[in-house]
């Protein structure tokens, strides 16, 4: 038994290291946008002149504001899409139904360099080109399938019984829709609407491909950044992005448990 | 019978077709015709939208059978992909065992959320993040200076192990997850009775544990490979110069270079290598799903 103990003490002490290794750096970071010296030198002193002059750069904030504005109507556009499509996977049966959930599958597993070069040579091979509506374009379809996916196992749980007895009970399929299944899969709907924030608010390799000089998004711009060189500023505008998309995840989390706990 | 089946499954597709129209009309016209079109686009010498004149040939696929350096660099990127696997395994697959059979109730929700939380932040902020640790007079070589009694200069940055490390953090999390659903799945009682029987610890560890949670393996295995064979953007971060692989190749062909149709069939030859991987393990993920 003792040897047990020791065991899982070690394990404990492991998981704590993995921890460490997956958080300091991020952690470090945050802490030198914090910090006076532009070339991150120690020791460490405190300012938050990096976060001042951030919002003397029209230009991150503009590609903010286009990034907001994306993952908004995204967010939008997909649950609408995405609690719909879930609703017909799961009401009806029919041929090639096995077919239409396998689609699912390709837009999440291939690579986005793939997806994102394809997309550029498609739009701009049908007249449709680059910029902002490119983008939206894209990130929908990419966050689509994870609202699918997600819906669909809130859907799961649903009893398809109270849908016939409320039908049974002379409601029309609208009311049925709206006053019984809606209310019972609403936490897998808001969690897939936050899901498909994050996956566009985030996105940044689609965007890349798609984005034009004057109409970015912000990882995009941040990569371009980075590639000039670092900046404290750049570690600034990473901060917030980083507390923002994990304030989200832990939001989703309350909603959504992601397959963890039975 | 079989008529009757079958007309109920058309009246089906019938009433689900309004509700599934939109989502999937909308995935065919950002998802499956862009990767039509870039498989049409890789057979010819130009853009039909650029004005030129273009016509069919097979000159892109020559180019990167003819020319070693494609061929090199896509090896390049599948060890790349190979190795971060491996690490993210051994790194993962302990840490997964733990959050399923050691901690329990509310500790092991919360850590198993703290493991995975970062996997969704934002990736390209995760890669920067590094450079501030790895690169010379970094927070790795002042902290090792600190403690140890003489000089070393670390300047990890711009190297081949940087970029794995970078990797590797983005990618662990998606082991420890796969691995955990399956290795919590496994029943205690299956571990007891193989010590019981008088099994040792490792025994149990390679005859019953392993076996049964090869599923979440695999899975894992797939999801983080795929991603970074196709991978640039770490690459370009963390690697600098020596941070030439497959996907950043193709990458400068349609931001530097301008040669989108050879951009278009070196995507190609990467979607086919990495859609018969997908299909290889097709039965394995399916277990796992």
């Amino acid at each position: 038994m003792a040897t047990t103990r020791i065991l899982e003490w070690l394990g404990r002490v492991y998981i704590l290291m993995l921890l460490a290794f997956l958080y300091l750096p991020i952690i470090i970071m945050a802490l030198m946008s914090f910090n006076v010296s532009p070339f991150y030198q120690l020791p460490f002193e405190w300012t938050t002149e990096w976060y001042a002059s951030l919002w003397q750069n029209n230009q991150l904030i503009a590609a903010t504001r286009n990034s907001v504005e994306i993952a908004v109507i995204t967010t939008i556009i997909c649950t609408a899409l995405g609690t719909a499509a879930s609703l017909g996977l799961y009401r009806y049966d029919f041929r090639g139904k096995k077919f239409l959930q396998a689609l699912l599958f390709p837009p999440i597993a291939i690579p986005w360099l793939i997806t994102g070069t394809a997309m550029l040579i498609f739009f701009f091979g049908v007249g449709i080109g680059r910029g902002l509506h490119a983008i939206l374009l894209g990130h929908v379809a990419l966050a689509l399938p994870y609202v699918i996916v997600v819906v669909s196992a809130r859907l799961q749980t649903f009893a398809p019984e109270l849908e016939e007895a409320a039908r049974s009970l002379g409601a029309n399929q609208w009311q049925v829709t709206n006053r019984v299944t809606l209310p019972w899969i609403m936490p897998g709907v808001i969690a897939g609407g936050l899901f498909a924030f994050a996956v566009s608010f985030d996105q940044f390799v689609v965007s890349y491909f798609l984005s034009t000089p004057g109409q970015t998004t912000l990882p995009v711009e941040i990569y371009a950044a980075i590639r000039k060189g670092f900046t404290p500023e750049i570690n600034a505008v990473s901060t917030i992005i980083i507390v923002v998309s994990m304030a989200l995840m832990l939001l989703t989390a309350r909603f959504f448990k992601f397959g963890g706990e039975k | 019978m079989a008529v009757q089946i079958a007309a109920a499954s058309r009246s089906g597709l019938r009433s689900a077709l309004p509700l599934l129209a939109p989502a999937y009309l909308w995935l065919t016209v950002a998802i499956f015709l862009p990767l039509s079109a870039m498989v049409f686009f890789s057979f010819m010498t130009d853009l039909p939208r650029s004005g030129k004149p273009w016509a069919f040939t097979l000159e892109n696929y020559a180019a990167f059978f003819s020319q070693s350096l494609y061929l090199t660099l896509l090896v390049a990127s599948l060890r790349l992909g190979l190795e971060v696997t491996l690490w993210c395994i051994v790194i993962g697959y302990p840490a997964a065992y733990v959050l399923a059979k050691v901690l329990k109730g509310r500790s092991r929700e919360a850590i198993f959320l703290l493991v995975i939380l970062p996997f969704w932040s934002n990736g390209l902020v995760r890669i920067f993040s590094w450079a501030m640790v790895l690169r010379e007079g970094g927070i790795l070589d002042t902290a090792l200076n600190a403690v140890l009694p003489f000089k070393i200069n670390i300047d990890l940055m711009y190297s081949y192990p940087a970029v794995i490390i970078g990797l590797v953090h983005s990618y662990v999390p998606y082991m420890v997850l796969t691995c955990y659903l399956t290795l919590q799945a496994i029943d205690d009682s299956l571990i007891e009775a193989g010590r019981s029987l008088g099994a040792s610890r490792l025994q149990v560890l390679k005859r019953v544990i392993i076996p049964l949670s090869m599923p979440g393996l695999v899975a894992g295995a797939v999801l983080i490979f795929v991603p970074v064979v196709g991978s640039f953007m770490e690459p370009r971060i963390l690697g600098g110069r020596t941070g030439t692989f497959y996907g950043t190749v193709i990458e400068d062909q349609f931001v530097a270079v301008f040669n989108w149709p050879l951009g278009a069939a070196l995507s190609f030859i990467l979607l086919a290598v990495v859609l018969v991987i997908l299909a290889v393990t097709s039965p394995v993920l399916r277990r796992a799903a």
